[in-house]
């Protein structure tokens, strides 16, 4: 039994790892659209106009009140049928493209709230001496308050990093080839279900242990407040 | 320099994130040309799952590759979950199904049927340690698993509200619902019998099979309803590769003799 085991784990893991490359594009594009759109919900939820701030905080409110794998069945079957029907014409979109859309958007709502603390927990005397120093406003945030809030706010952000990646596996349901789904598949053609769940499990740990050290170098260079 | 010029910098590469998403991917399951999109839940073995280099492998994806072939067609598979692959059709993402769905009246109102392509129906397996259930008559207080959507799955409903099964448990795969018969949870697996046969001879020693058929059934391929153009082609190109032996080839490739037979 144990060989056979070993057998298996050794036999799903290219299957497993090419998944593990999907889910990898997967996340980092996914935090490409978290972060570039988080930090402007941020910057929405702190600006003083009702017009911007409420929006933002409706977006974050319906993001993070909903589960993602609601969101992700919903831009992949939802909104298609929606589109096909209004249309009259079929429309579909590609799984793996549903899959960073849906990932992103969920992860922004989430980074939004990452920047909006980190931004708000800076000394007011930062921004009041660079203006005193004769920066305009958007001096003062691309040269003071941005690089200070973006040094507070790498420890939440590598955790969210490392919970998007784990949340992938849910891009399974709809068909995306990452590492549950890869599994999933060679167990249904060799019928190893244990020896198959427990490869899945290592390699996830292997790459949220990988990209956690990552960060804790990346937060020692930064020298990063704690 | 505002504000809003720094926000337009972050939409921009936030848009330019976005197009890098798109530019690998095929945006639409094109219905115009000659290439169809055909869906297909790949964890169902001999009928449809993937090789170790992640190809569409088993009866139903060489069959819709010679139908095809006879017809002209290109194909492109699709893997989606069994019970999301009739609202695909619906919504157009997918122009075909090919996944062992069995014929019934009621997917009928939803979906066009090509005409049957091979035998099935259900079977019911037990722990091989299990000699109490005998036969459909012994499920009485039993719990049972099975594939979401299936037809096993519709059939065990029934039993359920009938008040002969206890529990039913639903999985998004055959294997998974092997598994909590293997590990014990539940009593039987209601499945197609075809399936279930492939996994009781590739799993030796924790399942077996009871030789009852419940409930008779064909596989069908499906179409979008009133799509007539495409079903005229795929029953032309099946009953082509029915006469001229090629089907029958195919059958004997994936299954053992025994299983060609008819299961009624």
């Amino acid at each position: 039994m144990p060989q056979e085991y070993l057998h298996h784990l050794g036999a799903v893991l290219p299957a497993l790892l090419r998944g593990a490359w999907i889910a990898v594009y997967v996340v980092v594009a996914a935090e490409l659209i978290g972060v570039s759109f988080g930090l402007i919900i941020a910057l929405l939820r702190l600006s003083k106009s009702r017009w911007m701030n409420i929006p933002a905080l409706i977006y974050v409110d319906l993001i993070r009140g909903t589960p993602m794998l609601v969101q992700i069945l919903f831009l992949y079957f939802g909104l298609p049928s929606l589109i096909s029907a209004i249309s009259g014409r079929p429309w579909s979109i590609d799984p793996i493209l549903a899959g960073i859309l849906a990932l992103g958007f969920n992860s922004a709502a989430y980074v939004s709230e990452v920047f909006r603390t980190a931004i708000g927990s800076l000394d007011k005397g930062q921004t009041e001496a660079a203006r005193a120093l004769g920066l305009n406003r958007l001096q003062t945030f691309r040269f003071v308050v941005l690089p200070q809030a973006f040094r507070w706010a790498i420890p939440p952000l590598g955790n969210e990093f490392i919970t998007l990646l784990k949340d992938t596996s849910l891009l399974s349901v709809i068909g995306v080839a990452e590492i549950l789904k890869e599994g999933q598949l060679y167990a249904a053609r060799t019928y190893a279900i244990f020896p198959t769940y427990i490869g899945i499990a290592i390699v996830y740990i292997v790459l949220t242990l990988t990209i956690a050290n990552v960060l804790r170098y990346v937060e020692r260079k930064l020298k990063v407040p704690t | 320099m505002s504000i809003g010029r720094f926000l337009t910098a972050i939409v921009a590469v936030a848009s330019l994130s976005f197009l890098a998403g798109c530019s690998e991917e095929t945006p639409t399951a094109g219905t115009t040309a000659k290439k169809i999109v055909v869906g297909t839940e790949p964890t169902f073995p001999p009928f449809e799952s993937k090789d170790e280099a992640g190809n569409f492998v088993g009866f139903d994806i060489d069959m819709v590759k010679a139908i095809a072939a006879k017809q002209g067609l290109e194909v492109e598979f699709k893997d989606l979950p069994f019970d999301s692959l009739i609202p695909a059709l619906q919504s157009g993402q997918i122009d075909m199904i090919a996944s062992g769905l069995s014929i019934t009246d009621e997917r009928k109102k939803a979906v066009d049927y090509s005409d049957p392509y091979i035998d099935a129906g259900l079977s019911i397996a037990v722990k091989k340690s299990d000699s109490v259930i005998k036969t459909s008559a012994d499920l009485k207080g039993k719990s049972a698993a099975v594939q979401q959507g299936s037809t096993g799955a519709k059939k065990a409903e029934e039993l359920q509200k009938a008040g002969t099964l206890k529990e039913v448990r639903q999985f998004p795969t055959v294997p998974l619902a092997m598994m909590e018969l293997a590990k014990g949870s539940v009593d039987v697996v209601i499945n197609d019998r075809p399936v279930s046969e492939a996994f009781v001879a590739a799993q030796p020693g924790e399942i077996k099979l009871l030789d009852e058929v419940i409930d008779a059934d064909s596989y069908g391929l499906a179409v979008r309803k009133g799509n007539t153009e495409l079903l005229t082609k795929i029953n032309a190109g099946l009953s082509t590769i029915k006469a001229d032996g090629s089907l029958k080839g195919i059958k004997d490739k994936y299954f053992k003799p025994a299983i060609t037979q008819p299961t009624k």
